[in-house]
């Protein structure tokens, strides 16, 4: 009787060490995140609030707002992310679909040629893009037309990658039954395989869409130094102007629009299948 | 017919992806500034730019240090990251589910939001904001959650009653996750650990804010040198590398596929 006591409290001792040890692991990273990602955005929203003497104030947001420059900026950034985002998407979705449902695809080889871009420096790439299409006479069209291209270019795997995912977790029955129910190919895709990847959609659509409003690398390199978007205002403000504070205030624009369209692709419960992650 | 036609497709998007990179390959073996095809036939093909990058003591030291840093920061995101994942994993509380929220925000956040946010930060702690160190912590930052997102989905495939079974076989809690853990999700951490290196090696703004004045990586080399189209600059020769770098890869990939072919084969 004793022994089964003991035998049992030492069960119950280990038990709660066990627990205990394995949720521990997590602490090191936890302070990680609230060192360099949750206090530095802190620090963006004070900054953001303050003027340079450090008083509060609403200087920062009054300017953004009521600038046409910087107001024009932010909408062509947008529409520029917006065009990239729907371009990647129709270029992509085919893709994934024929990687994940054709024989093509026998042991993944083929999604790795999709994937190897990406090992290759990417301001290195850019430049290779502009070269060609400077070759094959296409760069002096239009700035805009040149960084979209540019941007798809880069972004494009970001597409696939997700998509490929789902559709590749899809389960097949819900296909199958639909045909049985006498649905044709067309409206098979359109009710059931579309709908059933808007998540890997929606993860993708969120790699692609931020990066393209603020990536400004591209931007200089295809725009002939034309094209001003959004992340390239901020960068100014810290490396030509120095004013942190109104830099800080359009970051913290950026952060809001971040939340909003992740709130909004978050409604298509996304999964944790960005940049390649679950290959 | 169906079947060509997604030939063709895969082929057209394909050649959309390869082809600067095949120009820059072809061009490696140009030595000129300029990417045309006359260059081709006025300077014809050479070994040129591979013995200037390997001459170029400037340009090796760059390549060696952007690899040695994208070595350190992997080291450092595999371990923090797969220890974070164990933990969010295993922890069911608020705890955990915090953690793992927090962690996707450098995944989706503008990358100038994050690096300016360090700017701010090192600002405030330190007296020279830029150094080595804050230069590893800002591509920790962005490396680190991409690690935790390849190795979660292997510990949730993982049949929890090995772990336990090894604490019954006497194994301590430690020793459990090194030999029974640590192995079943080795496939999350080493391709976390290339997606660190992968990560690291293509990043431009984060390192452009957080590194020291001095130092340089290929990113901001390249893009420095191509801000002041410095015909002089050793800018030719990295297509030298590219070419390189293209060719291990695909090494690599086929090595890897025969391997799995012969895995398949068994």
């Amino acid at each position: 009787m004793t022994e089964q006591n003991t035998q049992k409290s030492e069960q119950k001792h280990r038990k709660f060490r066990i627990a205990f040890s394995r949720k521990q692991l997590c602490i090191p990273y936890g302070l990680f995140l609230v060192l360099f990602v949750v206090f530095p955005l802190l620090l963006i929203v004070f900054y953001a609030f303050t003027d340079a003497d450090g008083g509060i104030s609403f200087d920062n947001f009054a300017r953004f707002f009521t600038n046409t420059t910087t107001l024009s900026t932010l909408l062509i950034s947008m529409l520029l992310a917006l065009a990239t985002t729907i371009i990647c998407i129709i270029l992509a979705y085919p893709v994934a679909y024929i990687l994940a449902k054709s024989k093509l695809n026998k042991g993944g080889t083929l999604l790795m040629l999709f994937i190897m871009p990406m090992w290759i420096n990417f301001v290195l790439r850019a430049m290779a893009m502009k070269d060609l299409l400077t070759l094959l006479g296409i760069f002096r069209f239009n700035n805009y037309l040149n960084v979209i291209i540019g941007m798809v270019y880069d972004y494009l795997p970001f597409m696939i990658l997700p998509i490929y995912t789902v559709l590749v977790k899809m389960d097949k029955s819900y296909v199958e039954a639909s045909k049985d129910l006498g649905a044709s190919s067309f409206q098979t895709f359109r009710k059931v395989t579309l709908p059933l990847s808007m998540s890997g959609i929606a993860s993708g659509a969120t790699m692609v869409f931020m990066p393209t409003m603020t990536c400004y690398v591209i931007s200089d390199t295809f725009g002939n130094g034309l094209v001003t978007i959004i992340g390239k205002l901020i960068d100014e403000q810290f490396t030509t102007f120095q004013n942190w504070n109104f830099g800080s205030a359009m970051a913290l624009v950026l952060l809001v629009i971040m939340v909003i369209s992740m709130w909004i692709t978050g409604s298509f419960k996304s999964e944790n299948n960005a940049r390649g992650t679950n290959i | 017919m169906r079947k060509y036609l997604n030939v063709f497709y895969i082929a057209l998007i394909l050649l959309f992806l390869y082809a600067p990179i095949l120009t820059l390959v072809l061009y490696s073996f140009v030595d000129t500034p300029i990417i045309s095809i006359q260059e081709v036939f006025n300077k014809g093909l050479s070994f040129g730019l591979y013995k200037k990058l390997f001459t170029d003591g400037d340009l090796m030291k760059i390549v060696w240090d952007t690899l040695l840093l994208a070595g350190i920061v992997a080291v450092l995101a595999t371990v923090l990251g797969t220890l974070g994942a164990i933990g969010i994993h295993y922890s069911r509380g608020k705890f955990g589910k915090s953690v793992s929220a927090v962690s996707r925000i450098p995944v989706i956040n503008a990358e100038i939001v994050t690096a300016v946010s360090l700017v701010l930060l090192f600002a405030l702690v330190f007296t020279e904001s830029r150094s080595y160190f804050s230069m590893v912590i800002g591509h920790l930052v962005i490396t680190t959650p991409f690690v935790v997102l390849s190795v979660i989905p292997k510990l949730k495939q993982m049949d929890s009653s090995l772990y336990e079974a090894a604490l019954d076989l006497g194994a301590s809690p430690m020793r459990a996750l090194f030999t029974v853990v640590v192995p079943e999700i080795l496939p999350g951490i080493l391709s976390g650990f290339m997606l660190a290196v992968t990560l690291s090696l293509d990043d431009y703004i984060i390192s452009a804010y957080t590194k020291p004045q001095e130092f340089h990586t290929i990113s901001t080399y390249v893009y420095g040198a191509m801000a002041k189209s410095n015909a002089n600059s050793s800018l030719p020769a990295l297509r030298a590398l590219s070419a390189i770098i293209f060719v291990v890869i695909i090494m690599v990939v086929v090595v890897g596929n025969i391997r799995s072919r012969k895995k398949e084969a068994k």
